[in-house]
């Protein structure tokens, strides 16, 4: 971590009404960097790129982004930290109303005053960027999944965003499209000099394209590393994700009490 | 069992009170953002085709029949007591007073209202709302406003053209098929029905009618659970509580604006 | 659909909404007929109004010449103080009679105007002080009943 850090999420606890989600997590993101964050379903991900945009408030410790704690931002302040922000929702969430040209276009309509010719150009360029310039006319449901989630990466980074958070950005994609989005989301960070955030648990497309990786288990860090050390981890936690085992320090089994108590069998029958 | 059936009673109370001040909330908040609605007219420009001119066609035919019915049933009425040339004052009176506002809105909330809706529950559930927040955008001005100006100006406009069309009806069936005698039927139209008094609060009517239920259509969209069965449940609320609190309205506003008579 | 397209179809939506409203003002209510900028009031007391309304038609031999503006009982001469609102196409002389008139048998009642043949005319804020009130059915009728029983009364006392 020599880089000077974007990111920086400092003994944040964060519950909803009572049922706690994080507690107290430490994370770094370094500028330029790729990153990920990893860990089972439910475990308080999403809910981390919510804190980091401001849309949940914690309950403890702070998130700094570019050196502004983010809750303590007004409305006016935390929409303008927004603009140079972009995040890339689990199924893309393009607007289903508009066609692909001006969900790329939205933002530059919204927030600039930029002449038609040059947001014609923009939106070229950017939806060439994902390979999908030929596209531009359909409208969302004419595309497949992994189209859909490719133009949403364009309109993600359609204001040049100085961090962008990709929550699940692999979710249901056939493994050709998964690898097209990893290959992606690598060379528009690299391409804008952008930090960059992936929520997600698919464990073997994210070793091959971030830079570092945070494990998060039970609302707590429970291990940080390069890909390459995680991969020869032999932490019981991340050797089970990453090698997708079925036991292990995650339970298969929801606790449920004694099984032969549940299906009524009594001793000595 | 009392007890559970009070904590029950209180439970729902309070649930109903707190949902009705999130709603005003959430209807001053519509006001509050209204400036984009008009300052970027084609945003809600959209949203009047959408609940506009894509109810024309419901309202116009109904409309029509309503006024035909009118016209026949007036008919059979008004033979009783001599007086058929009343055809037009009273087909055109009960349009404009009562059945035009009320059902053209009754309409409006089933055809337009849970489209709204289903679309924004579905923009709700699809994360969009959360996209354009993100996207430093207030959706509040950028969606909701301009749909709910966009069914405040259509809803009386869509009245008037009920009534007239129910009017055209009256006068198909009555004059042309039934005979009646087509100058008293327009004389005594204009005689009983006043502009002010009538037409004017009509329109008021709708007017009323047109705010209660675009705001209760865009809050259910916007609070509907981002699930299938939260979104569909959502429009049937819609339907049903704009539906009543139509009717609950009309009573009122009819009870202010034609007492004493 | 095109931007074009869409702002045709919304053009067309609300010019023929626009121009149902028109026709309603115009074709189905009285604004064509009957305009209360160019109109004057007259007064009248009535002992007895019956079902007159505000709103309520002023007719002279037929016409719709006016409109019932503000109905209220005088307090010193308990008597209905009708206004009327008149237009000013119209003029009537002093002596004009105003009758309380029902249209049909269970009609809505209205005020007739009959003109009488004085030179001068009425002015604004004037008083109309020919009038007859209402013609109360339940009051007909009991005059009616106890009519017929004086004409029974007296048939009992003829001789036979």
């Amino acid at each position: 971590m020599s880089s000077q850090a974007l990111v920086e999420i400092r003994d944040v606890n964060f519950a909803y009404d009572s049922r706690p989600i994080l507690k107290g997590v430490n994370l770094t993101f370094p500028k330029g960097k790729v990153i990920a964050v990893m860990g089972g379903s439910g475990c308080g991900k999403t809910t981390l790129l919510q804190l980091i945009g401001g849309a949940l408030k914690p309950s403890g410790g702070y998130v700094k982004v570019d050196g502004q704690v983010i809750h303590e931002l007004d409305h006016k302040g935390l929409y303008h930290m927004r603009r140079r922000m972009g995040m890339l929702f689990q199924f893309g969430a393009l607007f289903t109303d508009m066609s692909v040209y001006d969900n790329v276009a939205f933002q530059m309509r919204e927030h600039t005053d930029l002449p038609e010719e040059i947001i014609r150009d923009l939106v070229l360029m950017k939806l060439h960027a994902v390979g999908l310039r030929g596209t531009h006319h359909l409208m969302p449901a004419e595309l497949s999944g992994g189209m859909a989630r490719r133009v949403a990466l364009a309109r993600t980074v359609a204001l040049d965003p100085m961090l962008v958070m990709y929550d699940e950005p692999f979710a249901g994609l056939d493994p050709i499209s998964l690898t097209v989005v990893g290959n992606l989301i690598r060379r528009l960070n690299d391409a804008l000099g952008a930090t960059s955030v992936v929520v997600t648990h698919d464990v073997q497309e994210s070793l091959k394209i971030v830079d570092y990786i945070y494990f998060i288990a039970d609302g707590v860090v429970v291990a940080e590393g390069t890909p390459a050390e995680i991969s020869t981890s032999d932490k019981p936690f991340v050797h089970q994700f990453v090698h997708g085992e079925m036991d292990g320090p995650v339970p298969f089994h929801y606790p449920g009490g004694d099984y032969g108590q549940d299906l009524n069998l009594r001793p000595g029958r | 069992m009392i007890v559970e059936n009070l904590r029950f009673l209180g439970h729902r109370i309070v649930n109903a009170v707190w949902r009705m001040g999130y709603a005003s909330r959430f209807f001053m908040l519509i006001l509050f953002y209204s400036g984009t609605s008009f300052r970027r007219f084609h945003l809600t420009i959209r949203e009047l085709f959408s609940s506009g001119v894509m109810s024309l066609i419901i309202i116009l035919v109904a409309g029509t029949f309503v006024g035909m019915v009118l016209g026949l049933q007036g008919y059979e009425t008004l033979k009783r007591y001599g007086s058929e040339s009343a055809l037009g004052s009273l087909v055109a009176l009960s349009l404009v007073r009562e059945l035009g506002p009320v059902l053209a809105a009754l309409l409006f909330a089933s055809r337009a209202g849970s489209a709204m809706t289903a679309e924004i529950g579905l923009m709700k559930a699809t994360e969009q709302i959360s996209a354009m927040e993100m996207m430093a955008i207030n959706p509040m001005a950028r969606v909701v406003a301009p749909r709910f100006w966009a069914g405040v100006i259509s809803m009386p406009l869509l009245s008037a053209l009920f009534s007239a069309m129910g009017v055209f009806g009256g006068y198909v069936v009555g004059v042309v098929l039934i005979g009646v005698d087509e100058g008293s039927f327009w004389s005594q139209m204009q005689a009983g029905v006043d502009f002010q008094h009538d037409i004017v609060n009509g329109m008021i009517k709708s007017f009323v009618f047109g705010v209660a239920v675009t705001a209760i259509a865009l809050f259910e969209g916007y609070d509907a659970p981002p699930t299938a069965e939260g979104v569909s449940g959502a429009t049937t609320r819609t339907v049903v509580e704009s539906s009543l609190t139509i009717l609950f309205l009309d009573f009122i506003l009819t009870a202010f604006m034609f007492q004493g008579e | 659909m095109k931007r074009t397209t869409l702002d045709l179809w919304v053009g067309i939506f609300v010019v023929a909404g626009l121009g149902a409203l028109a026709v309603l003002a115009l074709k189905v209510g009285n604004l064509s007929t009957y305009n209360m900028s160019e109109s004057y009031q007259l007064q009248a007391h009535f002992s007895n109004i019956g079902g007159l309304k505000p709103q309520a038609s002023i007719k002279s031999s037929g016409v719709l010449v006016g409109r019932v503006a503000q109905i209220s009982l005088d307090p010193e001469r308990y008597e209905a103080k009708v206004t009327m609102t008149i237009d000013k196409r119209y003029q009537f002389p002093k002596d004009t009679f105003a009758n309380i008139l029902t249209s049909g048998l269970l009609g809505e009642q209205y005020i007739g105007l009959i003109p009488g043949g004085d030179e001068a005319f009425l002015k604004a804020g004037d008083e109309i002080k020919k009038t007859q009130s209402a013609v109360v059915l339940e009051d007909l009728i009991s005059r009616f009943l106890y009519s017929k029983a004086e004409d029974s009364k007296q048939v009992d006392k003829q001789p036979n």
